[in-house]
């Protein structure tokens, strides 16, 4: 299920809560690769060391899909901290990613 | 396979067809909705979209062993079961069987959020992970115009709704997309632009109080197809469109004739009753006993061994039963036997196509010999005229193709013309009998006469009819010079008859009696006169004999004399004397 796991951890105290992302994509296409970029960049700007990047390729595991609610793709999807969050594109639009996150008051 | 089965209604050269084993819509489409293409269903609220979808892909799953995906965009897989269980579709059992996948697709607006270029392959993945599970044939996608309220880029959705439609035709499923109707177009979204094969409109409108849905196909690509308002029905067992033109006129006729339970109708039949399947009217006004002759064809029926099934909208059964019983009829063990059945109805309890819909399914499962509707005139008031026409021609059509008798009472209101029925509906009868009430000498008497018997001698007579303890009697009516007497005019009239032979018997036993003394009195006078003759004829031998005995003295004396006198007559004395001798001495 796994495909590709970037995990890191910092040792700052506030670090406690590990940020779980799910992004669901459809094979290696332009677009999957420039939303894995993208997300993979927000994170080590503002989540650095406490995410989880869990990248599904639909079309090796359409099943998935479902349980997700997914329709767009590709869809980044916040399994935690609760609640869950979707964002749907190729995350080019860093002012949404961050809204969608809910991470600017984090800011 | 399936294909074959459109085959008959629509030539080879048309496109291939899907049944949708839905009553009624394959016949408006002639062979069911474009197979491998996708159909547009719009609507309003509350027309039945979702519920003719589901049952196209339910009955394609049960029926045609077509299997199907069904996308709901707007209820959740535990909704849409119970929805459907309500009307019998057992969606469970089908899930579980994997003749159907249901996906429910959700998104919430708030819950989302767009950063970029998407596209919406995760939605082709997950109906193309379906299709391919279950091996699906038909698709529904229910409600499709959702994602506009949950996808902000409608550029982006637009140019995947066509994708989508594309893709579907490639996959080769029958597709079924329903969509809310718009204010200027047929859809609120304009979807009717990307589904070009055929679109069906449900429409739902109140009339006078009463709702009625419609269906109208819109648009059929490549096919002939029906294109008026049809209403439909949502019944207990799914949808049902009530096409006016299915039946053409070719039902098959039987020359089999059937007694009316009241003998001397049968007689002024032409001895025979009526013909089997045909339609049978009767009108009267209130209290010419419609429900007696009808209850009557009942009774008959059910003993000669045959299903009746009597529709009631004025009566409860245990009230026609009972009042039945008071004239001798005895439906009660007939009910028990199964072989008559009622169905009692408040005419205003729903509109006349729900009536309809639920009178063919009572038909379809009860299978009756002989239909009564009792009184079709109540049923009049639930809709507009021309829908009245329309539904009695479908309920004979109906009948007359499963060749079940129908009677039909139809009351007549007072000011009205007696040969006037409701809706013109006496010249889709076969037979109409005409009750009639006459007034005069104080009182009111019940006539019937026969006003049309298609097909048949019948008698041109009005005829008057009793009812008693024992049922029904028709007598013979006496038309004497000021017209037809009834009741006690036709009583005093027998018995005016009845006098007049008494006379004339009197008069000649008293004829006969004066004959008789005038022979006895002429025998008397005979035997007097042959007494008086017997006396004369005694009298005369009587004499005869004083006179031949007074000879013989005189000839004796004189002899005598003359010896005395020794006369010369001695010889010739001697000679009387030899020739006497033997008679007087």
């Amino acid at each position: 299920m796994k495909t590709k796991t970037a995990k890191r951890r910092i040792a700052k105290s506030q670090a406690v809560k590990l940020w779980q992302l799910r992004l669901y994509v459809m094979d290696q296409t332009p677009k999957s690769v420039t939303a894995f970029a993208n997300l993979k960049r927000f994170c080590e700007s503002h989540l650095k060391g406490c995410y989880r990047i869990t990248v599904i390729d639909l079309v090796k595991q359409p099943q998935l899909a479902k349980g997700d609610q997914i329709l767009a793709t590709p869809t980044v999807v916040r399994m935690l901290p609760k609640p869950v969050r979707t964002i749907i594109g190729n995350l080019s639009d860093i002012e949404r990613v961050l809204v969608g996150l809910d991470l600017r008051s984090a800011d | 396979m399936k294909t074959n089965g459109s085959k008959p209604v629509s030539p080879a050269t048309q496109l291939p067809k899907c049944l949708t084993g839905i009553q009624g819509l394959d016949e408006i489409t002639g062979g069911g909705l474009p197979r491998g293409r996708p159909t547009l269903v719009c609507g309003g609220a509350g027309c039945g979209k979702t519920l003719l979808a589901t049952e196209f892909l339910v009955r394609g799953a049960a029926q045609f062993n077509e299997p199907g995906v069904l996308m709901a965009f707007e209820e959740t897989e535990a909704e849409l079961k119970a929805n459907v269980a309500s009307l019998g579709f057992d969606l469970v059992g089908l899930v579980r069987r994997k003749k159907i996948a249901i996906d429910f697709v959700h998104i919430e607006r708030s819950e989302v959020q767009e950063s970029g270029e998407y596209d919406l392959e995760g939605l082709f993945v997950r109906l193309g992970h379906a299709i391919d599970s279950i091996g699906a044939k038909r698709v529904v996608l229910d409600t499709l115009e959702a994602l506009f309220a949950s996808l902000p880029n409608e550029a982006i959705l637009r140019a995947e709704l066509r994708r989508l439609f594309r893709w579907l035709k490639d996959k080769g499923v029958t597709a079924v997309i329903t969509a809310e109707r718009g204010r200027e177009q047929l859809t609120r979204h304009g979807l009717e632009e990307y589904v070009s094969d055929c679109v069906i409109l449900l429409d739902h409108r109140v009339y006078d109080q009463i709702a009625t849905r419609h269906l109208r196909v819109v648009k059929y690509r490549g096919a002939l197809h029906g294109t008026n308002e049809f209403p439909f029905l949502i019944g207990d067992t799914g949808i049902s469109v009530l096409p006016i033109t299915s039946l053409a006129l070719n039902h098959k006729v039987s020359t089999e004739r059937i007694a009316t339970g009241i003998p001397r109708l049968d007689a002024m039949l032409g001895g025979r009753g009526f013909f089997r399947g045909s339609s049978i009217l009767l009108t009267g006004t209130s209290g010419t006993c419609k429900t007696i002759i009808a209850a009557n064809f009942a009774q008959a029926a059910a003993r000669r061994g045959e299903r009746v099934l009597f529709f009631s909208f004025e009566e409860s059964p245990n009230q026609i039963i009972r009042n039945m019983h008071s004239i001798g009829l005895r439906l009660e063990p007939l009910v028990k036997r199964g072989l008559l059945r009622f169905q009692s109805a408040r005419p205003s309890l729903y509109g006349l196509e729900m009536h309809l819909a639920t009178m063919f399914k009572e038909i379809a499962t009860f299978q009756p010999h002989v239909v009564i509707i009792d009184p079709i005139t109540s049923l009049m008031d639930s809709g507009t005229a021309s829908e009245c026409k329309g539904m009695v021609t479908r309920l004979i059509d109906y009948l007359k193709a499963g060749q079940v008798t129908s009677l039909f009472t139809s009351l007549t209101q007072g000011g009205h013309a007696l040969q006037q029925s409701e809706s013109a509906m006496s010249s889709l009868m076969d037979s109409w009998i005409l009750l009639q009430n006459f007034e005069g000498n104080g009182e009111r008497n019940r006539v019937l006469y026969v006003l049309k018997a298609r097909g048949m001698k019948h008698s041109n007579q009005i005829r008057e009819f009793l009812i008693s303890d024992r049922g029904i009697d028709v007598v013979d009516a006496y038309i004497g010079p000021s017209g037809v007497l009834t009741g006690s005019a036709r009583a005093a009239q027998n018995s005016l008859e009845k006098a007049a032979v008494l006379a004339s018997q009197q008069e000649a036993a008293q004829l006969k009696r004066e004959v008789e003394r005038k022979r006895t009195a002429l025998e008397r006078k005979i035997s007097g006169l042959r007494s008086d003759y017997e006396t004369e004829a005694e009298e005369l031998r009587r004499i005869a004999e004083q006179v031949g005995t007074s000879t013989l003295m005189l000839t004796t004396e004189r002899a005598a004399s003359g010896l005395l006198r020794q006369a010369d007559i001695k010889v010739v004395a001697h000679v009387r004397n030899n020739s006497r001798n033997g008679k007087v001495s």
